[in-house]
């Protein structure tokens, strides 16, 4: 057919340990988008939370500063075959936000800045796997890398990790996201290969 | 929820699309007419205009076409396994002239 998509060319490492199946390993950190990039000032940004009662909480850049903040070193995995291993990182995990709010949801939808969704079940945000982050190796998280907060879920696909993230809503029933609305896998298990719905 | 669908965001210098142009080329593997010069209607803001006119997304995993008036999806081109899986539900309506 002729329209393969040539992708991201980075040097071919298969079958490397960390590595899951069907991705070879770049060193560059390639910037995809499927919409412009929202430009967001710390001092506009906020955070909010939802709950399936409709109690919710906020958090403005200095409260969110306050919570609890780690250094994560993440291997990234991009649905388009790409994974960048030993990223460095910065943020609030997500455990921190969640803390204490009374819920009986196992799932949650992300929402980003410019109308970007991704839903996940809570069990994969909470328990030390995803963090809220702000830096990049040592430096501010750049509006093309999802600044001013993205979410960093390391262990599924990088759609997951929702740039410019603002809020997140608990929801009792899983709900398609973005892309999961578009024939792309509910879960995203890179080691399962969990590409497409 | 319709207040967590987030302002259109404003375009920057450094957003990298493509005009809709951009689908010719794939798209004439699909279609015996060219796509592009047909005349799209918006689903979320009703602006009607000329698909080669649309922002085209091409570094994501599957391309995507936006409104240029309200940001909303209008197209998604998947290219995957020899297959090409095209979803143009963004559209309430093409008009395409044929000859």
């Amino acid at each position: 057919m002729g329209i393969v998509s040539s992708g991201f060319q980075g040097r071919r490492k298969r079958d490397l340990p960390g590595v899951p199946p069907g991705q070879y390993v770049t060193e560059d950190f390639p910037v995809l988008s499927a919409g412009p990039t929202p430009r967001i000032e710390r001092d506009d940004w906020v955070f909010s939370l939802r709950t399936e009662s409709g109690t919710g909480r906020h958090w403005d850049w200095n409260v969110f500063m306050s919570l609890p903040q780690e250094d994560v070193t993440a291997d990234l995995h991009c649905v388009t075959s790409w994974s960048k291993l030993g990223t460095h990182w910065r943020g609030v995990p997500v455990d921190a936000v969640l803390n204490g709010v009374d819920t009986q949801a196992e799932f949650a939808l992300f929402y980003s800045y410019g109308g970007y969704t991704t839903n996940l079940p809570l069990s994969d945000v909470l328990g030390g796997r995803a963090w809220l982050v702000h830096e990049f190796d040592g430096a501010d998280l750049p509006p093309e890398h999802g600044g001013p907060v993205r979410l960093l879920v390391p262990h599924l696909y990088l759609w997951k990790s929702a740039k410019w993230v603002r809020g997140v809503e608990l929801i009792p029933q899983d709900r398609p996201g973005f892309w999961e609305s578009r024939g792309y896998h509910l879960h995203g298990d890179p080691w399962r290969e969990e590409r497409y719905g | 929820m319709s207040e967590w669908t987030g302002r259109p965001a404003e375009r920057s210098a450094e957003d990298d699309y493509l005009d809709g142009n951009a689908l010719a080329g794939p798209l004439s593997e699909v279609f015996a007419i060219d796509i592009t010069a047909a005349l799209g209607t918006c689903g979320t803001c009703g602006d009607r205009r000329a698909v080669a006119e649309a922002h085209l997304y091409v570094n994501a995993p599957a391309k995507i076409l936006r409104c240029p008036s309200c940001g909303g999806v209008l197209l998604r081109l998947d290219e995957r396994g020899g297959r090409v899986i095209l979803d143009l539900s963004g559209f309430t309506q093409l008009t395409i002239e044929v000859r």
